[in-house]
């Protein structure tokens, strides 16, 4: 299994702020978005556009090509509008 | 106490005491010569800003860390405010101690510049999430590797 936690208007398609996804072996995170996509119409909307995204692979930014473990905490958002 | 630094990033609801975290900073000992503060403020219009618990938190400390590594800082704080604020209240502090001006000039211009690209959180104004500014990134980028 993996953690999975959605921000700002990724969490408002999606309809939910975290939700857990079956994961037995090493997946990149391209692979694990194209899982997504097909959970439902919120995720497709909301994951559409992989530029418009940003990720983090256990609190650090990764980018798509990084290998998600089983056990991670992976979270998708868009590019940040802090400070 | 002498010899003693300080490296702090926090993310809280409630507004700050720009005087305490600066009277934290003057503390440090006999060294610290410069304190430059930074206060931002909202502007224009009330906004909502999420943030990811825990990375932020992390990402804020690292970027703290990285001026640390690039500057002779006694110090640092960084805090950045979530929830609700109304125009005129203020969202982010930066403080940097050191010995000399330069330096604390320095790393408190740097310290804004990467919060802004690296710290996750997240405006919105009005209903509408804001948009990634092109600006914050090629302010980000003049500071080298990231």
């Amino acid at each position: 299994m993996i953690r999975l936690l959605y921000f700002a208007w990724v969490r408002e398609r999606i309809g939910k702020a975290e939700e857990a996804l079956a994961l037995e072996h090493p997946a990149s995170l391209r692979q694990i978005l194209d899982r997504l996509r097909t959970v439902s119409a919120g995720h497709a909307a909301a994951l559409a556009d992989p530029s418009r995204l940003r990720a983090a692979i256990n609190q650090d930014f990764a980018g798509f090509d990084a290998i998600v473990h089983p056990g991670d905490e992976v979270a998708l958002f868009p590019p940040v509008t802090g400070g | 106490m002498p010899g003693q630094t300080l490296f702090e990033a926090r993310v809280q609801p409630q507004p700050f005491d720009l005087a305490a975290e600066h009277t934290r900073l003057a503390a440090l000992g006999p060294m610290v010569g410069a304190i430059v503060s930074f206060v931002g403020q909202v502007r224009d219009t009330p906004l909502t800003l999420e943030h990811y618990p825990g990375m932020a938190e992390r990402q804020m400390q690292a970027v703290l860390d990285e001026a640390r590594a690039r500057w002779p800082l006694l110090g640092a704080i960084a805090v950045h405010r979530h929830g609700s604020l109304a125009v005129g209240e203020p969202i982010v502090l930066v403080l940097t101690a050191s010995s000399h001006r330069a330096a604390a000039f320095q790393a408190a211009e740097f310290l804004m510049d990467w919060l802004k690209t690296k710290a996750p959180f997240w405006k919105q104004a009005g209903g509408e999430w804001i948009a990634a500014k092109g600006d914050d990134d090629t302010a980000a980028d003049r500071w080298g590797d990231r």
